[in-house]
C-alpha cells in the first residue's frame, strides 16, 4: 500500500514461497516418482530431480492400469454428470422463478434442502435404489392401495419392471445429476435478469420455451462456464459411488476408481512398484486439473457464488 | 421468496420443467434417506420375509458398542485437526497475498490447484511420500528406526490422514477467504494506514475481524467436509487401520454396510451421521442470514 516495508516484503515473500512449496511438492514428488526406475524410486531418501524412465513408465501404467477405457468412461460420466446438472438446474430455476404455482417454495426448498444429504450418509440405501430403480415407486403404489385398485379395476396385477443400475453409465451418471447447487446459481442469475426483457419478448409474441432458449440460456453462459468447471472436477474426482455400483471394472471402471487397483504395498503381496503407482496417479488427476489451470476465473467465480 | 413481476401462463409447463429434478432428488435422496430410518428402527430376520420392528435397539447396539465411539472420536479429532490447519494455512497466505506485492498473481494462480486433485490420488500420493519404507518421510527412520511408520503406529496413520485431508482443503478456504478479503473496502485499510497502523496491525485489527463471516462460514463447510468426504483418502491411504486407528464414521459405515452386510446397523450410523451435517448445516444458514443483515 502507502508504505515502505522491506523486511516485511522479504518475509511476505517468504511466507508465500513456503506455501507454494507446501502446496507444490506432493505434486513435484508425485512426477519426479513416476520418472524413475524401480530401484531409484525405492531408495531413502528418493531423488528430487526426474530421471529418465517417463516414458516407459507412463507406457507401463497406461497399458496395466488399462487407463485408455478408464479415462474414456470417466470422461463420458463427467461429460454427461456436468451436462445433466447444467440443464437440469436451468429448467427447474426457470419453473421456479419465471411461473407462479402453488407450490414453487416448497419444490425449491425440497431441492434445496438436499445439501443436507450428501451420498456418503444414505449409500446403503441410495445403493439398494441403484439395484431396482423402480421400488420406491412401486412400494408406492401397493402403499397407497392404487396398484389394488388397479388390479381389481382391470383385473391384472400391476408390477413395475425391474430396473437396475448397477453397472451401467446411467448408473453412474443419473443418481449425480440433482443439484441444489446448480439450481441455486441459476435461480440467483434469473433473479437479476431484469423484467423488461421477459416483458418485451412476450410483447413480441415469445413464448416461455422461445424465451428461454433464445433469451435466457445466451445470457446465462457465464453462469454455465461457472457451474461446468466445478461440475467437471467434482464428477471426475467422484469414487465412493463408482466403487459400489460398479464390478464390471473392465467395461464401466472410471480413471479414478481404478487407484485403489494399483496401490503397490504389502497389502496386494506384490514389490512396491511406486514409480508405476504414481505415473497412475499422475495420470488420472490431470485433467481437472487442466479445467483449473485453464478455466481458473470461472473456476472461482462459480465456486464462491455456489458458496457451496 | 421474491418472485418476478412478470411470469408466463402455463402451470402444465411449469410441472414439466421441474419433474425431472424433482424424481431424481425423490429416488436418490428422499426415498433412500427415509428408507436408511426405516432400517434403522428394524431389523431384517435371518430368515427372510419382512423387516421387524425393533424400536431403539439398532441405536442402543450401535452406542454399546466401543468400537464406534472409537470411530467417533477419530473423526472429531481429525476433523478438527485438519480444519484447524487447513484453514490456518489458507488466511495466513490469503493475508499475504492480498498485499498484492509483484508476483502475487502467480502465487495465487498455484494455490488453487490442489482443490482439482481427487481424495484417493491424494491419498495414493501422500501414502507414498509418508510410507516408512520408500519416499521422502521413510529418511526419519534412517536417522531414527522406527520412529515414522503409519502402517503399525495409529498416531502416524491418523497424521498422515489429516494432513493429507488439510493439504486437499486449503485451495478452497484459500479462494473464500481471499474472496471475502477482496470485498473489505480499499478505503478502511488505506485510512488505517493513514493513520499510521502497519501492515500487521492492519491484519489483525481491520481484515481478520472483517472476515469473521466468511471464516465462520468455512469452519461449517470444513468440519462437514472433514465429516463426510473423508472416504476416499481414507480408503487408499490406511483402509481404516492399523487396528481401526483411522476408522472414520463414513468409512465404518462403509464397511459394516458393505463388507459385514449389515444394513441395520449401518442404517442407524447414517442417521447420526445426518443429524450431524444437518445441525451443522443449520448453523450455517443461521450465521448466513446474520451475514445479510452485516451487509
Amino acid at each position: 500500500m502507502v508504505e515502505r516495508t522491506p523486511i516485511l516484503n522479504i518475509l511476505t515473500h517468504l511466507i508465500l514461497i513456503t506455501g507454494l512449496v507446501m502446496l507444490l511438492v506432493p505434486l513435484w514428488i508425485v512426477f519426479v516418482a513416476s520418472t524413475h526406475d524401480f530401484r531409484t524410486v525405492n531408495t531413502v531418501p528418493m531423488p528430487l530431480w526426474p530421471g529418465n524412465r517417463m516414458i516407459e513408465n507412463y507406457t507401463l501404467a497406461w497399458n496395466q492400469g488399462g487407463f485408455g477405457p478408464k479415462m474414456l468412461n470417466s470422461f463420458i460420466v463427467a461429460v454427461g454428470v456436468t451436462a445433466g446438472k447444467i440443464a437440469i438446474a436451468a429448467i427447474s430455476a426457470y419453473s421456479i422463478v419465471y411461473f407462479k404455482y402453488r407450490f414453487r417454495s416448497l419444490f425449491f426448498w425440497l431441492i434445496f434442502v438436499t445439501l443436507m444429504l450428501p451420498l456418503e450418509v444414505r449409500i446403503v440405501p441410495t445403493y439398494a435404489v441403484a439395484a431396482n430403480v423402480l421400488r420406491p415407486y412401486q412400494e408406492l403404489l401397493d402403499a397407497s392401495g392404487l396398484g389394488a385398485l388397479l388390479s381389481t379395476l382391470m383385473g391384472i396385477k400391476v408390477s413395475l419392471p425391474e430396473w437396475s443400475m448397477l453397472n451401467s453409465y446411467t448408473g453412474l451418471i443419473l443418481p449425480l445429476i440433482a443439484t441444489a447447487t446448480g439450481t441455486f446459481l441459476y435461480r440467483q442469475f434469473y433473479l437479476t435478469v431484469p423484467d423488461e426483457l421477459a416483458e418485451a419478448a412476450k410483447m413480441d409474441g415469445a413464448g416461455p420455451l422461445r424465451f428461454f432458449w433464445d433469451v435466457l440460456l445466451p445470457l446465462s453462459r457465464t453462469n454455465m462456464a461457472a457451474l461446468a468447471t466445478i461440475m467437471f472436477v467434482y464428477s471426475w474426482n467422484q469414487y465412493l459411488w463408482p466403487l459400489l455400483i460398479i464390478t464390471d471394472i473392465a467395461n464401466y471402471g472410471t480413471a479414478v476408481m481404478q487407484l485403489q487397483r494399483i496401490v503397490p504395498g504389502p497389502l496386494f503381496g506384490e514389490p512396491p512398484r511406486w514409480h508405476i503407482a504414481m505415473a497412475g496417479t499422475l495420470m488420472v488427476m490431470t485433467p481437472p486439473l487442466l479445467v483449473v489451470i485453464f478455466m481458473q476465473r470461472w473456476f472461482v467465480r462459480g465456486l464462491v457464488q455456489t458458496d457451496k | 421468496m421474491t418472485g418476478k413481476r412478470v411470469t408466463f401462463a402455463g402451470t402444465w409447463l411449469a410441472a414439466l420443467l421441474i419433474a425431472p429434478q424433482l424424481l431424481l432428488v425423490f429416488t436418490f435422496f428422499y426415498w433412500p434417506a427415509g428408507e436408511a430410518l426405516y432400517w434403522s428402527f428394524t431389523l431384517e430376520p435371518p430368515f427372510g420375509g419382512e423387516n421387524q420392528w425393533v424400536g431403539w435397539q439398532n441405536f442402543k447396539t450401535v452406542f454399546d458398542d466401543p468400537l464406534y465411539w472409537n470411530s467417533v472420536r477419530i473423526s472429531i479429532t481429525f476433523a478438527l485437526a485438519s480444519t484447524a490447519l487447513a484453514m490456518g494455512m489458507a488466511l495466513l497466505l490469503a493475508l499475504f497475498v492480498d498485499r498484492q506485492l509483484p508476483g502475487h498473481k502467480a502465487y495465487r494462480f498455484v494455490y488453487f490447484w490442489p482443490y482439482a486433485v481427487a481424495a484417493p490420488a491424494v491419498g495414493l500420493a501422500f501414502r507414498f511420500i509418508f510410507a516408512p519404507d520408500a519416499g521422502f518421510v521413510s529418511a526419519l527412520n534412517q536417522w531414527y528406526p522406527g520412529l515414522w511408520n503409519p502402517a503399525r503406529d495409529g498416531i502416524d496413520a491418523v497424521i498422515l490422514i489429516t494432513l493429507a485431508n488439510a493439504w486437499s482443503m486449503i485451495a478452497y478456504n484459500f479462494i473464500f477467504f481471499l474472496a471475502g478479503l477482496q470485498s473489505i473496502p480499499r478505503s478502511l485499510t488505506e485510512a488505517a494506514a493513514m493513520d499510521g497502523s502497519g501492515v500487521l496491525r492492519r491484519m489483525a485489527d481491520i481484515q481478520f475481524p472483517l472476515l469473521a463471516p466468511t471464516f465462520f462460514f468455512l469452519v461449517v463447510i470444513n468440519l462437514t467436509d472433514s465429516f463426510v468426504n473423508s472416504f476416499g483418502i481414507v480408503d487408499i491411504t490406511t483402509a481404516g487401520g492399523p487396528a481401526r486407528a483411522t476408522d472414520l464414521m463414513v468409512y465404518k459405515i462403509y464397511s459394516d454396510g458393505f463388507k459385514g452386510k449389515d444394513y441395520s446397523l449401518a442404517a442407524a450410523q447414517s442417521l447420526v451421521l445426518m443429524l450431524l451435517v444437518v445441525s451443522l448445516t443449520f448453523i450455517q444458514f443461521r450465521f448466513v442470514e446474520r451475514r445479510v443483515h452485516y451487509s
